[in-house]
């Protein structure tokens, strides 16, 4: 490839044209004759563009018995295609200035650069070799097979909350394979070789599988033509793959995870709930789980932080995550940190009657209202970075949103009622169908 | 327009800076732009955790995380809930050589914002329930990561490279003392550092330099003019050469290692950042990477790494592989550094070091948040705006020679201070 010699760049310090928030009219989106969507996310502050592709097949994908599968092939992409050996593509990449790097989800795999916009061009033919040209040796799938588990062993193998996390997650999802880790199992990744890598590169690599995001100082026009000259030059492969996955029955019993291990000296606490996720919950009900969160456990201003750390002092920290981006039924997080002296189970009967306060007592409508403007203005936050906003609509994307879903979110959100979050904790929120878990010294 | 490098041609980046001189006599730098409604600060107070006392490591990022929990007329709990009713996000926080603080608010709530930044920076209520809690939080901290691996690496690596100065006692404080950290502690802490003289302000976004003067000396213009720090002696990484085990049951070895680099105003100091690219930086193309993880699949993560501490410029790297390699990987990383320390780079090396360094710069310009903490950063190095115009040229000019001269200055003999906790097997 050759370098580009005369970039002239405007100065990101340059303040830009006034763009207001990209709203629906700004942002282009295109499907290619191939069954690629493409999505366009304008920002002009700065010469720098996002370039992601985003396949829609992730851990949960995973054949049976081949757990890692996803990941490992997200590692051997970097390996290099008939066209271009191993390396050329991230030498290029960092010889053009530009910064890149790739990640696995349970629902999805990305690939991203970030770059001058003047070498979008290139890497748009770089990342369409890619998709189809790969080529694995023995040579160079062996030593990353031993690279992944020392991920696993970094990430996992050395840490007891991380092995606590694992056990937790594969007993809320005693079917669906959320319940097994992104990165795999040890024994499975042991096993894992270049046929199977190759197989699943077959089956999801694919234009109808893929979204290209490009976010940046670019015409929509401009990534449409070189759109169709790199990933549109891809033969179709007819429809997408089906992503059949088991589904999880109703749950009917609590179950409660105990880890114990010598190192951990810090005890900790945290419950799972299976809830809907944006894709597959009914009209506002996610935003209600959203909005829920945040008053449970998002910050000093929530419920579980002013009751159990403030008021009542049994805990030190306390919090709620909803992992609203998902294809199949979700998490809803709970977790704790107590103070000293206060037992996991003390401090489990604490949480139980913040909850139960959620169900039962009415929502403090000032409360619901700064939970609103807070997570509406984070909306207005993610403008300040394109990369944010591309990985926003990739998330989206990935597990079966539209555009016009994203764009209508804060519009969602402010239509979320004091009722609607009061029936999510009811709903949602039931004790008795969670998994608790404990991570407690030896 | 500025040509800085043979094949980049870039408009200038400083020619957006404004320096601003307050009615009030502070000094802030300002990137104006109304392309999103938003206002993003970032401020630096020169004195972190090198200035906490002895016997009280902690005690500035106590501070600093203390700081948001109630000032003014607010209470804690009044502090965060107007906090969350405006959107804003504030916080603090402290590392080896500075206080500093992040501030961002949608335009519509600037006024406030500052008001309540304000509040926090000059009237902190530190109350000793409140001091309490937080204390009780960093104590859990430090707890989850007591056998963390990486934490007991940072710690063992420290105490070896840092003996005796304040650089070896650790930012977040010790389980050993933190219960001892007082409010008047903090409250002494604060009065030391808290001044307008080594006070460094950079804003990006959308509000102009006359509104946002009378803001600043609002905001700032109360503090005391003079703080008064405690001297920290310049240093060098000590024990060089040396290997310390520390024995964990975890089935990966976590590896630290570095060695003495030089100061951001050596003239040799871009023959250095060059050199630590090709040998450690980056992302898939360094030697560490080809020949730690791409060759022989013995870690996921390894890289080296420069950090200008204000009184110890270091090279500083890390890997983990598991234990059964240890002793392996410690000798792979080792014949890298002697390797490149008597051979230097390849042309090609060279080259393509020098046009990622140049070309990736723009990256870190790309968020409101991003520029204003590159300002403050230019302003504690001691650098005027011209800096940004220039930073490019300065990697263009480093040549072959320089390359292995800086290769030579950073890397020596090759010698490393090497912490390794886990069982490792042939250390």
């Amino acid at each position: 490839m050759s370098f580009e010699t005369k970039a002239s760049a405007v100065a990101s310090l340059s303040p830009g044209a006034a763009a207001p928030a990209p709203a629906r009219a700004s942002i282009a989106s295109f499907r290619l004759d191939n069954g690629m969507d493409v999505v366009v996310i304008p920002d002009s502050r700065t010469p720098v563009v996002t370039h992601m592709v985003w396949y829609k097949n992730g851990a949960a994908d995973d054949p049976l018995g081949q757990s890692g599968i996803a990941h490992f092939l997200e590692h051997l992409m970097f390996k290099g295609t008939k066209n271009h050996p191993q390396g050329e593509f991230s030498n290029l990449v960092a010889e053009l200035g530009g910064q890149e790097n790739a990640f696995t989800s349970y629902d999805y795999t990305a690939y991203f650069q970030r770059i001058g916009k003047e070498h979008l061009a290139t890497l748009m033919a770089f990342e369409a070799d890619r998709m189809r040209n790969l080529v694995l040796t023995d040579e160079v799938v062996d030593p990353e097979r031993e690279v992944v588990l020392e991920e696993r062993r970094m990430r996992t193998d050395s840490d007891p909350a991380a092995q606590l996390d694992e056990a937790v997650q594969a007993a809320l999802f005693a079917h669906h394979p959320y319940g097994t880790p992104i990165i795999g199992w040890n024994h499975e990744i042991e096993e894992l070789d270049r046929q199977h890598a190759l197989a699943y590169y077959e089956r999801f690599y694919t234009p109808e599988n893929a979204i290209l995001i490009v976010a940046g100082d670019v015409e929509a026009d401009e990534v449409a033509g070189l759109a169709r000259e790199s990933y549109g030059k891809i033969p179709a492969r007819s429809a997408p793959p089906r992503r059949a996955r088991t589904q999880e029955p109703p749950h009917r019993a609590h179950r409660l995870v105990t880890l114990r291990d010598e190192k951990v000296e810090q005890p900790a606490h945290e419950q799972v709930f299976l809830v809907p996720s944006y894709t597959t919950a009914e009209p506002g009900e996610a935003e209600a789980l959203e909005t829920l969160a945040y008053m449970l456990g998002g910050g000093p201003t929530s419920a579980l932080y002013e009751t159990l750390v403030v008021e009542e002092k049994v805990a030190v920290g306390a919090g709620a995550y909803y992992m609203g981006s998902a294809v199949d039924d979700t998490r809803f997080w709970v977790y704790a940190t107590p103070a000293p002296g206060v037992t996991l189970e003390e401090l489990d009967a604490a949480i139980d009657r913040v909850l139960r306060r959620f169900g039962e007592e009415p929502i403090d409508a000032e409360h619901l209202q700064r939970a609103k403007t807070r997570l509406i203005a984070d909306a207005i936050y993610a403008q300040d970075s394109q990369s944010s906003l591309a990985r926003w609509y990739g998330e989206s994307l990935a597990t079966g949103l539209a555009i016009e879903d994203i764009v209508a979110w804060p519009d969602r959100m402010e239509q979320v009622t004091a009722a609607d979050v009061q029936n999510a904790a009811r709903k949602w929120l039931d004790r008795r169908k969670a998994v608790t878990g404990y991570l407690l010294p030896a | 327009m500025t040509a800085h490098a043979p094949t980049v041609t870039i408009a200038s980046r400083a020619e957006h800076v404004q320096r601003i001189m307050t009615p009030g006599g502070l000094e802030v730098w300002l990137v104006e732009s109304h392309a999103v409604p938003l206002v993003a600060l970032e401020f630096a107070i020169r004195g972190g955790a090198a200035q906490d006392p002895a016997e009280k490591p902690g005690l500035a990022t106590l501070l600093a995380a203390t700081l948001d929990e109630g000032a003014g007329p607010y209470d804690a709990r009044g502090f965060h809930r107007a906090i969350d009713e405006l959107a804003i996000h504030l916080g603090f926080g402290a590392d080896r050589d500075a206080i500093s603080g992040h501030m961002q608010s949608l335009s519509r709530n600037v006024d406030k914002a500052f008001g309540l930044l304000k509040v926090a920076l000059n009237d902190a209520r530190l109350e000793a329930g409140d001091v309490a809690r937080v204390r009780s939080q960093l104590a859990a901290e430090l707890k989850r990561d007591a056998n963390e691996p990486d934490s007991v690496a940072a710690k063992a690596f420290r105490e070896a490279a840092f003996p005796n100065h304040p650089y070896g006692r650790p930012v977040r404080g010790d389980l050993s003392s933190i219960d001892t950290l007082s409010r008047e502690d903090l409250i002494a802490l604060r009065e030391r550092l808290f001044a307008r003289r080594d006070l460094k302000i950079g804003v990006v976004g959308a509000i102009d330099a006359a509104t946002l003067s009378e803001l600043i000396d609002a905001t700032f213009g109360g503090l005391a003019q003079q703080n008064d720090l405690a001297p920290v002696a310049d240093i060098s990484v000590a024990n060089v050469g040396q290997r310390n085990i520390v024995e964990l049951d975890v089935p990966q070895s976590t590896l630290r290692f570095g060695r003495p680099s030089i100061t951001k105003h050596d003239p040799d100091y871009y023959a250095v950042v060059v050199a630590n690219h090709i040998l450690g930086g980056g992302t898939f193309t360094s030697r560490l990477f080809r020949e730690v993880r791409e060759k022989r699949g013995m870690a996921y993560s390894v890289y080296s790494h420069l950090n200008e501490y204000d009184h110890c410029p270091m090279l500083i790297g890390a890997a983990a592989t598991k234990n059964e390699r240890a002793g392996e990987a410690i000798g792979v990383i080792e014949e890298e550094f002697r390797q490149f320390a008597e051979g230097g780079p390849t042309e090609d090396e060279l080259d393509k070091a020098k046009k990622f360094l140049i070309g990736s710069y723009a990256l870190r310009f790309d968020t409101s948040t991003k520029i204003a903490s590159q300002l403050v950063n230019l302003q504690l190095d001691g650098f005027a705006p011209s800096f940004l115009d220039e930073r490019n040229g300065r990697i263009a000019a480093v040549t072959m020679e320089d390359c292995k001269r800086g290769a030579q200055r950073l890397l020596g003999d090759g010698g490393l201070l090497v912490t390794v906790v886990g069982k490792p097997a042939g250390v």
